[in-house]
């Protein structure tokens, strides 16, 4: 019998041959990466307990991306402590603040290869699983276990496969696609388990969708998101310095816990509603809901794709002025090859406030936050109680496309109705 | 071995919903806060009198997908500084799960417990055998013991402590 994509990456993690759903296994970690909010936290465990030297500095990566801009005193404080730490473990891949968010570098900075382990300080790990690799979140105590032997343990999770068909229609995203699945089968359909996307539309996604995807299959309660490394996922490792890889999917006679079909053809546009991710709706049920806040970032969708596909709605047109636009790209790159491709003049022209590539928003850290009684449609990956500063906000989650349609219109808005202009 | 995981806990209940997220736990806007501060935050939302009346040897029953979100360990640090002695739920969010083992917080899965339980009542959790007893009704409800692997971590204090021990 073969394997799932999970249980082909944890058997060669473990040193196994095979491995099946519900066995634990000590798996040796390939990256570990770590975000400013933990960094400092991490690395006093280590100085305490007195491991002087990491596994393997050199899959080790370093990132500051939640407290950037530094708001605060303690967060500049911390990040002294972090980049002090970096020297002295020696680890070469840090991102300082502002190169931007660690699940755009990892992949965009050629990290991640297919079938890799990766574990992270932050649950959108599962991300990585976009080029194949299993990427899954893990907390600080078990981060410098990890980071200290090498290893870690895992229960192997059985799969749900969602078999996806058909072609997208104009103005609908994968973000689209993930909302559903989470509206449809609820935010804890994939408790303890894995999840692979498939199907012949599978490879329909660019890169950039797959990762906005993979990223909120933890929204699901998914423990690694994957699509296989098709020819297109290949030919992205291929300009990031990993020539010569080989495809990477699960085996053909895989065994999976349930296989769900899903046709894209009639699939409209989505919006979650406050305030659980599998609260989901089509676009049509809260047309009209007025907005104060619209955001288009984030490591869901803060991707060159997505900053133009909001830009092709915008351009040459004015953002409503009772919404507050921000954009904050995905990282520095992402950033350039936007100004150079146009999209962040015309953002800009309609009205948006282009933040710095971070965090801030997304986590109700800093720089964007709601008061009691505002609402906020934005890309990003949660619209829990609380989660952008006040606990009496409301917030929406959607695609860039209606994202942008609904700041344009200071009310929440179907993007096949606005249309684009360019 | 006793203690540890096989000890009985009982205590009196704090009692959430459905889907209580990392956010309601360790609210984003105090990240990096010290935990004598960042704990007054936790569960704030849904209660106000909770972070302030919580005392040592206090339980949390809640609803189905607790600790939901993000990877932030300062979610069970928190529930684990304001003395609460375990916690229970119809089900846990996979990373908050592993969190609370890897710092020493007693967890345990139980489907229907927070339909059996209000606000005040007593319970008493028999983490070896997964059992929860409500102390008033008398009614025992069957979870689902943790596995031997992580209840061995539990045992030892967290992972940390396996780590310092050469584990």
């Amino acid at each position: 019998m073969g394997l799932t994509l999970a249980e082909k990456v944890l058997a060669r993690a473990s040193g196994r041959d095979e491995v099946r759903p519900g066995e634990f296994v000590v798996a040796s970690i390939d990256l570990a990466l770590v975000h400013d909010i933990f960094a400092a936290d991490v690395f006093r465990h280590l100085v305490e307990l007195g491991v002087e030297e990491l596994f393997d500095p050199d899959r080790v990566v370093i990132v500051l991306d939640h407290l950037v801009p530094a708001p605060s005193e303690a967060a500049a404080a911390a990040h002294r402590t972090i980049r002090e730490h970096v020297e002295r473990f020696g680890i070469s891949s840090f991102y300082d603040a502002g190169a931007g968010i660690c699940h755009q570098l990892l992949p965009e900075r050629g990290h991640i290869t297919p079938g890799a382990l990766v574990v992270g300080t932050d649950s959108h790990t599962t991300t990585h699983g976009a080029l194949a690799a299993a990427g899954t979140g893990i907390g600080t105590s078990e981060m410098v276990y990890a980071l200290a032997t090498g290893k870690l343990w895992f229960r192997v999770p059985p799969t749900i496969r969602f078999e996806l068909t058909g072609a997208l229609a104009p103005m609908v995203a994968w973000k689209d696609v993930i909302l559903a699945l989470a509206g449809r089968h609820g935010d804890d359909v994939a408790q303890y388990k894995a999840v692979e996307l498939g199907g012949p539309a599978a490879s329909s996604a660019s890169i950039a969708s797959r990762l906005t995807v993979c990223n909120m299959a933890v929204e699901i309660g998914a423990k690694f998101g994957f699509f296989a490394a098709d020819e297109a996922a290949l030919a992205y490792l291929a300009e990031r310095g990993h020539e010569g890889l080989e495809p990477f999917g699960p085996d053909p006679d895989a065994e999976y816990e349930a296989v769900h079909g899903f046709d894209l053809s009639s699939l409209e546009p989505q919006v979650a509603l406050p305030s659980a991710v599998d609260n989901v709706e089509p676009i049509g049920q809260v047309e009209g809901t007025r907005i104060d806040q619209a955001f288009i970032g984030s490591c869901t969708n803060g991707r060159l794709e997505d900053l133009e596909a909001a830009a092709a709605i915008l351009r040459g047109r004015q953002v409503h002025p009772g919404v507050r636009l921000l954009v904050a790209p995905a990282s520095r790159a992402v950033f350039q090859a936007a100004v150079r491709s146009g999209a962040i003049q015309a953002l800009a022209d309609a009205g948006a406030s282009v933040l710095p590539p971070g965090c801030g928003p997304c986590f109700g850290g800093h720089g964007g936050l709601l008061g009691p009684g505002e609402r906020c449609i934005g890309t990003h990956n949660r619209n829990f109680v609380g989660r952008m500063g006040s606990a009496r906000a409301e917030i929406f989650l959607a695609s860039p496309q209606t994202v942008a349609a609904s700041a344009l219109a200071g009310a929440i808005a179907d993007p096949r109705k606005v249309g684009g202009r360019g | 071995m006793r203690g540890g995981t096989d000890a009985v806990i009982a205590g009196r209940v704090w009692r959430f919903g459905d889907d209580v997220s990392t956010d309601l736990l360790s609210p984003g806007e105090y990240a990096i806060a010290p935990l004598e501060v960042r704990k007054q935050h936790c569960l704030e939302s849904l209660n106000p009198v909770f972070p302030r009346a919580a005392s040592a040897g206090d339980l949390v029953v809640a609803g189905s997908n607790f600790g939901c979100g993000s990877s932030r360990e300062t979610a069970p640090e928190n529930l684990k500084a304001l003395g609460i002695a375990c916690v229970v739920a119809d089900s846990f969010a996979r990373i908050f799960l592993r969190n609370a083992v890897a710092i020493g917080l007693p967890v345990l899965s139980c489907p229907g417990a927070s339909a059996a339980f209000a606000d005040g009542d007593t319970a008493e959790v028999d983490l070896g055998e997964g059992t929860l007893r409500h102390a008033g009704t008398g009614v025992v409800l069957r979870g689902e013991p943790l596995p031997p692997e992580m209840r061995e971590i539990l045992a030892a204090g967290g992972i940390l402590v396996v780590l310092r021990a050469g584990g």
